[in-house]
């Protein structure tokens, strides 16, 4: 050994450092939290929605109920409810239904006194927590996803407000929240339902217009509801894997 | 053999910075990724747990009949079955952990029920709607409906 004092000093600080920084490095590549609500295993469950449209009775109910519910800012809904207007005659230039939804439906629909034949009916609307979301494949950095659960959600930790997936939603649910100018949309009450609650908006329809249902679930009715039901999903041409299903949809809804 | 590495010190150095450059990434990278990044896919799985959090404000109709069961009983037998407590009571998670800590108010009925029975032309056909108006005049509605129980008397529903 003919190494000199000063280079056995820096060689050992060298070791001390790399090994130091190797451990520090290794801890949080192996980490991994186990979930923390032990009674919700999120991979016994896949959740949708079912809207019976012929139900619906645009009271806004459910819009209110999640306003109040996720604190949703004023002015911006995470579900909302539609009025069609669909002409027996249609004009010559039409080329589309009439739509409303006077601030989302919060405060219901005064009623329209229309001059000609048409049927007319409410629509509620809400993220349709597709298996195939669009809005997840444009992500940049990993904010939004499709929990194990199959309910699409943001997080908010993470999102950079980019605004991508709120052009990339064919169905128009999301919007930046103004707060904090992140990505905003349903959660189908992901707090509610991990605890075994239905969502606010399924809790406050008077109708039961709305229902929660879960799909891996064989004992659970939407199962009987969507055998006995010719239900459809919006969109179906996007093929996004759209889980809110709806019975009784008129074809020109969109 | 030692005549091998003679002149061998540039490729020494920039094989050190290689590895150096190796460890950077990766203590840069064990310290910026979350925890529980990629962890069930290509998102910070602990985000499942921040956003299962939050409180509920609505308590479900299950919790509230556990005290008010005559209601629930009542209410089963009118056409008001399958309106949830809180669609028109209002979200009362806080009532229903501390029954004092916030008391429900009564609502007017000449307020809420017109909230679904006003006449609609979109309204399903078979849904009972009136013309407030005409129907009552400024006479409110439970004096003649109860809520719970919204027939008439003698009417089943």
């Amino acid at each position: 050994m003919n190494s000199t004092r000063r280079e056995f000093l820096t060689k050992t600080t060298e070791y001390i450092l790399l090994t130091g920084a190797a451990t520090v490095a290794w801890e949080y590549v192996l980490a991994g939290k186990a979930e923390a609500s032990p009674n919700y295993k999120t991979t016994d469950h896949w959740w949708g929605m079912i809207i019976d449209v012929e139900k619906c009775i645009g009271c806004g109910n459910c819009v209110r109920a999640c306003s109040v519910e996720n604190d949703v800012p004023e002015g911006y809904f995470r579900t909302w409810v539609e009025r069609y207007f669909v002409p027996d005659v249609w004009d010559e230039q039409e080329v589309n239904p009439i739509v409303d939804s006077p601030d989302g439906a919060i405060n219901g629909f005064p009623d329209v006194k229309r001059d000609r034949p048409g049927k007319s009916f409410f629509v509620p609307k809400l993220c349709n927590h597709c298996a195939d979301s669009p809005c997840v494949q444009v992500c940049p950095v990993g904010a939004t996803f499709v929990s194990p659960d199959g309910v699409v959600l943001v997080d908010d930790t993470y999102c950079l407000g980019c605004r991508y997936c709120v052009q990339a939603c064919p169905y128009g649910c999301r919007f930046i929240n103004p707060k904090t100018n992140t990505a905003n949309k349903c959660t189908l009450c992901y707090h509610r339902i991990t605890k075994g609650l239905t969502t606010a908006c399924c809790e406050a329809c008077p109708t039961a217009a709305r229902q929660l249902g879960d799909l891996k679930n064989p004992k659970d009715p939407i199962h009987e509801f969507l055998r006995t039901h010719n239900v459809q999903v919006l969109k179906p041409h996007m093929a996004t894997g759209s889980k809110t299903f709806y019975n009784g949809l008129d074809g020109s809804v969109r | 053999m030692g005549n091998r590495f003679k002149n061998a010190g540039h490729l020494v150095r920039v094989a050190l910075l290689f590895a150096a450059g190796c460890v950077i990434f990766v203590v840069a990278r064990g310290l910026f990724v979350p925890k529980t990044f990629g962890q069930y896919g290509h998102y910070r799985a602990a985000a499942l747990d921040d956003i299962a959090a939050r409180t509920p404000r609505f308590a479900g109709r299950e919790v509230c009949e556990t005290c008010h069961s005559e209601v629930a009983d009542l209410k089963k037998t009118g056409a008001h079955a399958k309106v949830g407590c809180e669609a028109c009571h209002g979200p009362l998670a806080k009532h229903a952990e501390d029954p004092a800590s916030l008391v429900p108010k009564l609502p007017d009925t000449k307020v809420l029920c017109v909230e679904c029975h006003e006449a609609n032309s979109a309204k399903p056909v078979k849904f009972p709607q009136v013309v407030a108006k005409d129907h009552a005049g400024d006479t409110a509605c439970n004096e003649c409906h109860k809520p719970h129980k919204p027939g008439l008397n003698g009417d089943s529903k």
